[in-house]
């Protein structure tokens, strides 16, 4: 049986539900998830909560802004990237649990783990702010990320690779969507523009950590899994450049920065943000909804 | 047990998408293999976009249209690799697409080595109005109802439609 449209599948009995709720079937079920003889799986586990945390902080911050766009194709817009970063962390965490051969999947690692084991950068769990610190975020993440996934599609990890994979073809229209934001505000009315500097400057102390690596990092660079944080920096740079000179705008200085986030070391507005991510599944963590 | 395997087939064959229900999983290229192991039907799918919300939705459905062809035992699994293309989506897929007035997509993007190039200006591909026939259309945003779907508008006839965008 097929339904006419989302709300009678909705309403309709039967296993299938939708992009909310616990207790979903295992989203790499049927994918060989033996990690590879020489690889350490409690760092690919690691490195994969590294970068499933990064898209759900990030994912969670995109989904505030439903019902706050400026107009509703935006809002649109907004979910729909919120939705893909969204599906990257479910197969991520995934990835984790099985490499590190435990009982645990997506629920546990979203719901249940306090703000010191998330490992995402911090630029991610920084407080909404306005459209301009927004779109100054999504443009730095969402360049970052496409650099990074695009070099994990040769990784050792087979798994690990096909999420990259995936991924890249999704943040790849997530970049053109901020970066033709960037333009039209960094290029606008003088208020557009003060206020898309504003969250290029308020944004940019927390860049220098997103090319800073964690030793997990280090070793799963070294044995092919991962890529070199460093290694991205060219890329970023050139694109980032490229955007802020069509906006008028000036690449702000870096902040020499430590791997904070990657160890677990966040910013205050982490905690809050969690406890509402969390609030229903820690009320009744044993429902399935 | 040929003959169970091609009858499975058919069967998952007809299962539709449930976000298109005027697309069979077959015709998006969702449903990548129907296999028969150890007496059970083992029906492999991937999923378009990786936050796909209807995965759950698909997979209940090739159950149940499967149980009611008499295959009590079914096994719906993933692949990841390779990674979903519109290109995947056959002719028939595309003619119904545009008979349900969303515009079929263009060719993927072919992706050279190195870091992707971005793109600043408007970004002029050849898309078809689905109403009126007119390639003078342009796009209003490139996200829509579902992750695959991009917002589009006719100059000509003026009526917006969507577009399945080229992933």
């Amino acid at each position: 049986m097929s339904f006419d449209n989302v709300y009678e599948a909705l309403t309709g009995d039967g296993d299938a539900r939708w992009a909310f709720g616990t207790g979903f079937a295992d989203p790499l079920n049927g994918v060989d998830t033996t990690v590879p003889p020489d690889v350490d799986g409690a760092d690919l586990a690691a490195y994969c909560l590294m970068l499933g945390d990064d898209a759900l902080i990030m994912s969670h911050r995109l989904q505030e802004w439903c019902t706050n766009a400026p107009d509703l194709e935006e809002e649109v817009a907004l979910a729909n990237i919120g939705l893909d970063l969204l599906g990257q962390t479910r197969l991520l965490y995934a990835r984790a649990g099985h490499a590190a051969d435990t009982a645990r999947g997506e629920d546990h690692y979203a719901f249940f783990r306090d703000a010191e084991e998330f490992a995402n950068v911090r630029l991610v769990e920084l407080p909404r702010g306005d459209f301009g610190d927004l779109i100054a975020r999504l443009l730095v993440f969402a360049t970052w990320r496409l650099a990074l996934l695009q070099r994990l599609i040769p990784s050792r990890d087979p798994v690990l690779a096909a999420i990259a994979a995936k991924g890249v073809k999704e943040v790849a229209y997530h970049r053109d969507h901020a970066a033709q934001w960037a333009v039209r505000l960094g290029d606008g009315t003088d208020e557009s523009h003060r206020r898309m500097r504003d969250g290029f400057e308020r944004i940019w102390p927390l860049v220098g950590e997103l090319f800073t690596a964690h030793e997990v990092e280090e070793r799963l660079t070294r044995s092919g899994v991962a890529a070199d944080p460093a290694g991205l920096r060219a890329e970023f740079d050139a694109v980032l450049d490229q955007v802020l000179t069509a906006a008028t705008l000036h690449r702000p200085a870096d902040v020499p920065s430590d791997p904070d986030g990657r160890r677990g070391r966040h910013t205050d507005a982490l905690g809050p943000l969690l406890a509402e991510l969390q609030s229903v599944a820690r009320a009744h963590p044993e429902a399935t909804w | 047990m040929v003959t169970v395997t091609t009858d499975a087939r058919a069967v998952a064959e007809t299962v539709t998408d449930p976000e298109l229900p005027m697309l069979t999983l077959a015709d998006l290229g969702v449903l990548r293999d129907v296999s028969e192991e150890d007496g059970r039907v083992v029906v492999t799918i991937t999923p378009t976009y990786s936050g796909c919300p209807a995965m759950d939705a698909m997979r209940a459905d090739l159950i149940r249209a499967l149980r009611a062809a008499g295959y009590d035992e079914v096994d719906v699994r993933t692949t990841l690799h390779p990674p979903w293309t519109t290109d995947w989506i056959s002719a028939e897929g595309r003619r119904r697409l545009a008979e349900a007035g969303i515009a079929p997509p263009g060719a993927a993007p072919r992706r050279a080595e190195g870091p992707i190039p971005l793109a600043l200006g408007p970004t002029v591909r050849t898309i078809r109005c689905p109403h009126c026939g007119s390639a003078d259309t342009e796009e209003t945003s490139a996200f829509g109802p579902t992750a695959c779907r991009a917002l589009r508008r006719c100059r000509s006839c003026r009526e917006p439609f969507e577009h399945v965008k080229e992933i």
